[in-house]
């Protein structure tokens, strides 16, 4: 009577997810049409099934969006009949109380913890579903599947609750939240084994297709409405597919033939750069800069 | 392909990193951008080697301070098996960060290094993996290299420990003779240490037999959360009722008679349903959703189980508890909550009966409070009745948290031995 590792990471997100149904008020998820947020939202199908999801899920929209993505996120809302809450950053930022970075290496990546914290106070969340994962990141090894938010969504790494057996605490002051990650001990491989034994559907961007990109820091940054070019920075159209997906400023792609599937997972188990190392252009910007980033309250 | 987690514990400097960082490297989980970034470090800092002890090292402040502070999680896999390690600190003023990492573990590997043997420290990460109830203990002989690949030495300190385990409840005890450095016996068997029959240490993980340590017998399915479908469509779902949770020991099969604790009600399982569909039998530490026979009155916080298997149904029960806060003491007359399985309660100490010296198991009844990282017995009430094991029978229904009610921070750690005797 053996559990395969999958099932078991499966068993161990879905105990989570049905923990916090039954412990919040006002639980959300975050989703942003990202593969971990789509896997995180089909385990939360699976936890409740056959009634429906019992609670929100949440978009931080930074506006650079890809069409795809938002085609996809709207036809699967709509297909499981759950809310989706749209924060926007554009919104924060005509608010005044976000400031658009300028030039051509801005993104908007680090101006929606701004449009997070106001979203989760607004709509009085008091648990966020969030799709990290442990391996993904040096700060994120140490941080607990309940992470516990002050007031100022604040987290402190030196400060956190133990975390002991699977006895989750969720207890808080009204103001404060807790992010919950139930795909902490998921790599990036789990998460593809996963979309390929469940037959999840993700966006296209996933696989590979023909693009125009430039070259950026060994970087291939997709051509889009919102990037800036740099000098000598020359458009050219090449076979990608996105590893990440996030504000399209910041997510590079990565040369690739993988078209289905089986092919992406035969590519990620022989991948030698991390995910985030490979694609994401702004976590290059310091050793620390995700602990800084998630100190605040960021993703 | 299984999942095996194991913790690790070694006195500062005995190699706990190194070790941990050539098995993700040899393993082939270390990505090029992260070695870069240890490669980077390493060259900045001036080291004649690339410190692959980087690699496990986290938050900005341990990097300033060189040490790890709080337990933190890897993952590596090879063909046979996937592995989280809780890479937890080994100085006594972690031992809450070791109870932590050691709750969840498998296997528990404690660093000696050759040249000093075992020591103090040694012993208290052996006794922590036992209270903890790890059910495999593997001891690493670390620095082999710098005793000269001795055998001598090496029996000796296998011996020494032996003797030291005797006292403690490990079921299954073994020893790997290494070099984290140099890689010797850690992937490969070692050409250094000829007379070493034994296997290398990653495939003693990759072989150890777990699938047994889990508790079969006893059927226990805390009640997490209720099902009913609400939306209008659906009318063959208008009855459905179903009790979503997580198995915590046991088998459950469609057609046993159940009983749901507390109200005593008793029915047979009709179903068990998962992502999958139906199943014919689910075991810990499946999550899965349990219909019943009948229209019984179910709620969180129950507990389904065997008619004639169930578990302790008390408000008084003996534990052995760890305090994890350094903002209180644990002391007679406190009133904490308490989180056992899918129950929250109130508990209040009844007595604290002795605090248990973690290096020399000696127990001093005289004291009156644990405090930060002590450990100790003690008798609770708790408010409400729960439902329990012995933690050495079963882990999940054995455990509990406690918490402040005014922080609701978790401050106390508690295996249960038993109900309070009547005296
Ligand atoms: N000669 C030798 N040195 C080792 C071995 N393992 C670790 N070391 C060294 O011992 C020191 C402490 O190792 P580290 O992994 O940082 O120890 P930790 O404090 O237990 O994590 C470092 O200088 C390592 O290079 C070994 O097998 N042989």
């Amino acid at each position: 009577m053996t559990i395969a590792q999958l099932n078991q990471l499966e068993s161990e997100a879905i105990t989570i997810i049905r923990e916090v149904a039954a412990e919040f008020e006002n639980p959300v998820l975050l989703f942003s049409g990202g593969k971990d947020s789509v896997v995180m939202l089909q385990l939360a199908v699976m936890a409740f099934q056959p009634a429906r999801v019992p609670f929100a899920v949440m978009h931080v929209d930074t506006g650079h969006n890809f069409p795809e993505v938002i085609e996809y996120r709207d036809r699967v809302v709509d297909e499981l009949g759950v809310h989706l809450v749209v924060a926007s950053v554009q919104d924060s930022i005509d608010a005044g109380r976000a400031v658009e970075q300028t030039g051509p290496r801005s993104s908007r990546n680090a101006l929606q913890t701004v449009t997070l914290l106001d979203a989760i106070a607004e709509h009085g969340f008091d648990a966020v579903f969030g799709g990290g994962r442990r391996d993904e990141e040096r700060a994120r090894a140490k941080e607990r599947v309940f992470s516990f938010r002050d007031e100022f969504g604040q987290w402190d790494p030196k400060n956190q609750r133990p975390e002991l057996w699977s006895l989750y605490n969720g207890r808080h002051r009204k103001g404060e939240h807790v992010r919950v990650f139930p795909l902490s001990n998921w790599t990036e491989l789990d998460v593809w084994r996963f979309v390929a034994e469940r037959s999840v559907e993700l966006p296209s961007l996933y696989f590979a297709h023909r693009r125009q990109v430039i070259r950026r820091d060994g970087m291939l940054m997709a051509v889009t409405p919102f990037l800036e070019l740099l000098d000598g920075e020359e458009p050219f159209t090449e076979l990608v597919r996105f590893r990440t997906i996030g504000d399209a400023t910041c997510t590079a792609a990565v040369a690739s033939t993988a078209g289905t599937v089986d092919d992406v997972l035969a590519e990620t188990a022989v991948a030698r750069i991390t995910e985030r190392g490979a694609t994401r252009a702004d976590d290059r910007i310091s050793e620390a800069g995700m602990e800084d980033r998630k100190r605040e309250g960021y993703f | 392909m299984e999942l095996l987690r194991f913790a690790t514990a070694g006195s500062v400097d005995d190699g706990k990193s190194t070790l941990i960082g050539r098995l993700l490297y040899d393993s082939k989980a270390i990505f090029e951008d992260q070695l870069e970034s240890v490669e980077r470090t390493s060259r900045e800092r001036g080291d004649a080697h690339t410190d692959l002890a980087l690699l496990t090292d986290g938050l900005r402040a341990e990097r300033e301070q060189g040490i790890t502070i709080d337990v933190a999680y890897r993952y590596f896999a090879t063909p046979k098996r996937k592995f989280i390690i809780a890479d937890t600190p080994g100085h006594i003023q972690y031992t809450r960060n070791m109870v932590t990492g050691a709750s969840t573990a498998d296997l528990a590997l404690v660093l000696v290094d050759a040249r000093k043997g075992v020591l103090e420290q040694s012993r208290r990460h052996a006794f922590l993996a036992s209270l903890l109830g790890i059910p495999h203990l593997v001891v690493c002989v670390n620095k082999m290299d710098l005793v000269d690949w001795s055998q001598q030495r090496y029996d000796e300190i296998k011996a020494e420990f032996r003797s030291f385990a005797m006292k403690l409840d490990v079921r299954d005890l073994s020893f790997v003779p290494i070099s984290a450095l140099h890689g010797d016996n850690v992937v490969e068997r070692s050409p250094n240490m000829g007379w070493y029959e034994g296997s290398s240490l990653l495939h003693h993980l990759e072989e150890v037999h777990i699938a047994s340590d889990r508790n079969l017998i006893d059927a226990r399915f805390p009640v997490q959360f209720v099902i009913r479908p609400q939306h209008q469509s659906s009318h063959d779902l208008h009855d459905y009722r179903g009790y979503a949770g997580t198995v915590a020991g046991g088998v459950l099969k469609p057609g046993d008679e159940v009983v749901v604790l507390p109200s005593g009600l008793t029915s047979t399982i009709a179903a068990i349903d998962t992502a999958d569909g139906p199943v014919g039998e689910a075991f810990a530490p499946m999550a899965v959703t349990v219909r019943l026979a009948d229209d019984v009155d179910v709620s969180r916080g129950d507990m389904i189980c065997r008619v004639r298997n169930r578990p302790h149904v008390g408000q008084d029960i003996e534990a052995m508890v760890c305090w994890l806060t350094p903002a209180s003491e644990l002391r007679t007359g406190a009133k904490l909550a308490i989180k056992h399985t899918t129950r929250w309660g109130r508990a209040l100490v009844k007595d604290l009966q002795y605090r248990l010296d973690v290096n020399t198991l000696h127990r001093d009844e005289s004291s009156q409070a644990l405090s930060l990282n002590e450990i100790g017995r003690v008798r609770l009430r708790t408010t409400v009745p729960l439902f329990f094991d012995e933690y050495r029978r079963n882990r999940a229904t054995g455990s509990f948290v406690l918490i402040d009610e005014t922080t609701h921070n978790t401050v106390g750690a508690g295996m249960i031995l038993g109900p309070t005797e009547v005296e």
